[in-house]
């Protein structure tokens, strides 16, 4: 008896160790990427994890780095399309989502199937030629193949997202409202709208975060300094500079991760919800 | 009689206006913003790609009828693409069954619900948040480099270290530990597929004696294995589209050994504007992408056990 209970205490702790040492080992790149920039040129030769001098300044020196522009600039530019997309993503896919949902039409399921289809669709197929499509609309060199994308639903994960979600409601719900004479559109928006609230949630911080770091349209589509995102001119400092200019380097590259961190730490549940609902049966 | 037909005309078309819109026309008008958006952004762009790849074309002057031509550039001539799909193939035959391994077994560690669960989960899921973003290449560049911290650490241990990154024999490696490193959301799916195996197949595993060990590999892993197949097809598909780290931390090199598919096709389109190549490279990658999406759908009929 004694010797199970020992066994048992012996595999928890065991197992709080496993658990603390993972942790550790995953957090060290980013730990080290705040510590880097806090660090002086010497650190950097041989410096450990923490600073020996921490050298707050590199966020002021990073922050006007890049000449004629300050990092204001580029926030700017990237929340603006940050935003913009949301904006898009959100409402488009909500729409298109209750329509495979809820409503019947004809060929639903074939559409539904493309639908999927695309989700395994690698960009690289559409990117030249979308490329060419944007170019004889004028549009290279400006942000709008970056937003005007997300206004017709362009990733089919966030539809599949919230199809499964809707698809987690009772359909006694609907019912009753029909009854009542509420219309389609009504059902829509009075009934399934407030309910899907977790899944536009998770819509909304997955797009921001990933239209934010999507660094291959950008390149692409962005080719004048007074546009770039942070991504953009985080690569532009990075091609510009010497081991002086490390620390600066950093600080501006921990700012740039700071709205999805922010954005993670305050909505973890919707994340993980969000993720999880996609890989099960709805 | 002229006055009563537009009369009767009046009426009907007041009806007309009254009348709810019939359920199918609805569901058109709902999924119009998707489907504007697969026609115009994607089937068009599509077809669009494979003419273009039986094409000359710089963006400058017009497409020029090549046949073939380009597709025998690729397979035949001294080009890169030999190596970049070695590159590719081996970051992804690497990186992805390592990426479930250990998603798997955190997803497991995690799910002995104890203290702190939310805390870990949040801990092991943020690295696949903020893994693409130039940020973390940067970081990735310093730990690996000569004398980054990954170097001291073997230095400790009297181990000598070399340059990770510019060694062409390493540099892919550190490109699939990055990957790896993003395990984060084939987890969280794991974690979520743990929670729903019922509790009394458990408890009768354990009444019939059942070990641990062999509670887990009769039990746990076929009722994953859904799942596992999700997070393989998925993960899979994203792999072969890796770009921004290696464009940002090795830019393909040491000697073309980062040089994945991704990264070659860009540099054919946006570097060398050479917009028919490019997109017979788009067209290859979707050819070898949806055979071994096939192939792994195909094989999941005898390893995937779905309930009755």
């Amino acid at each position: 008896m004694v010797a199970t209970l020992k066994s048992k205490a012996a595999g928890k702790a065991a197992y709080s160790i496993a658990l603390v040492l993972g942790g550790v080992i995953m957090m060290y790149p980013v730990i080290w990427l705040f510590s880097n920039s806090l660090k002086g040129n010497a650190d950097f030769i041989d410096g450990g994890l923490i600073p020996n001098t921490f050298v707050w300044s590199n966020y002021a020196k990073g922050w006007s780095a890049i000449p004629g522009y300050t990092f204001a600039d580029f926030f700017l530019n990237s929340l603006v399309i940050g935003v913009l997309s949301v904006i898009g993503t959100v409402l488009s896919s909500a729409v298109v989502a209750y329509g495979f949902a809820r409503i019947r039409f004809p060929l639903r399921n074939m559409w539904f199937a493309i639908l999927m289809l695309t989700l395994m669709l690698p960009t690289q197929v559409t990117l030249v030629p979308q490329y060419i499509l944007f170019k004889s609309f004028g549009w290279v060199g400006s942000n709008l193949p970056l937003i005007v994308p997300h206004f017709v639903a362009a990733s089919p994960f966030f539809v599949f997202l919230i199809v499964q979600f809707i698809r987690g409601i009772p359909k006694d719900l609907d019912e009753a409202a029909k009854i009542d004479g509420c219309s389609i559109a009504g059902i829509g928006v009075r009934i399934l709208l407030p309910l899907c609230k977790p899944a536009l949630v998770t819509t909304g911080l997955f797009c921001f975060i990933w239209s934010w770091d999507d660094f291959l349209a950008q390149t692409i589509y962005l080719t004048d300094t007074a546009e770039f995102t942070v991504p953009l001119a985080l690569r532009l400092f990075l091609d510009n500079s010497s081991e002086i200019t490390w620390g600066p380097m950093f600080a501006m590259s921990v700012l740039g991760i700071l709205p999805s961190f922010i954005l993670f730490m305050a909505a973890q549940k919707y994340f993980v919800e969000g993720i999880a609902t996609t890989g099960l049966k709805g | 009689m002229a006055r009563i037909s537009t009369a009767s005309k009046v009426t009907a078309r007041r009806t007309a206006i009254s009348r709810p819109l019939p359920e199918g026309v609805w569901g058109y008008i709902l999924i119009a913003p998707w489907l504007v958006g697969f026609l115009g952004l994607t089937l068009w762009p599509m077809l669009q790609s494979l003419y273009l790849s039986f094409t000359d074309y710089d963006l400058l002057s017009s497409p020029k009828w090549v046949g073939m031509a380009n597709y025998k550039d690729i397979f035949f001539d001294s080009g890169d693409f030999r190596t970049s799909i070695k590159v590719t193939f081996l970051y992804v035959a690497l990186g992805v069954p390592l990426k479930l391994t250990f998603a798997l077994m955190v997803a497991l560690l995690l799910s002995r619900a104890v203290w702190g669960m939310p805390l870990f989960r949040a801990i092991f899921y943020l690295p696949s948040l903020i893994g693409g973003s130039v940020a973390i290449a940067m970081v990735w560049r310093d730990i690996f480099g000569n004398n980054g911290i990954f170097n001291r650490m073997l230095a400790a241990f009297g181990i000598r270290g070399m340059d990770w990154i510019n060694d062409p024999g390493t540099s892919l490696y550190t490109l699939v530990l990055l990957a790896v490193w993003q395990f984060g959301s084939s987890m969280v799916i794991f974690l979520a597929g743990l929670k729903q195996i019922p509790r009394e197949l458990y408890e009768a595993a354990s009444v019939d004696g059942a070990s641990r060990l062999r509670t887990f590999f009769n039990l746990t892993i076929p009722m994953l294995t859904p799942l596992i197949l999700f997070n393989l097809v998925m993960q899979t598909i994203y792999s072969f589209q890796m770009f921004t780290q290696a464009y940002v931390i090795t830019n393909g090199g040491p000697m073309n050994s980062t040089l994945v598919y991704a990264l070659y096709l860009f540099q054919q389109a946006f570097s060398f504007f050479d917009m028919g190549y490019a997109s017979a490279l788009a067209w290859i990658l979707l050819a070898i992408v949806a055979a071994l999406t096939g192939l792994i759908f195909w094989s999941s009929r005898k390893w995937v056990h779905y309930e009755s």
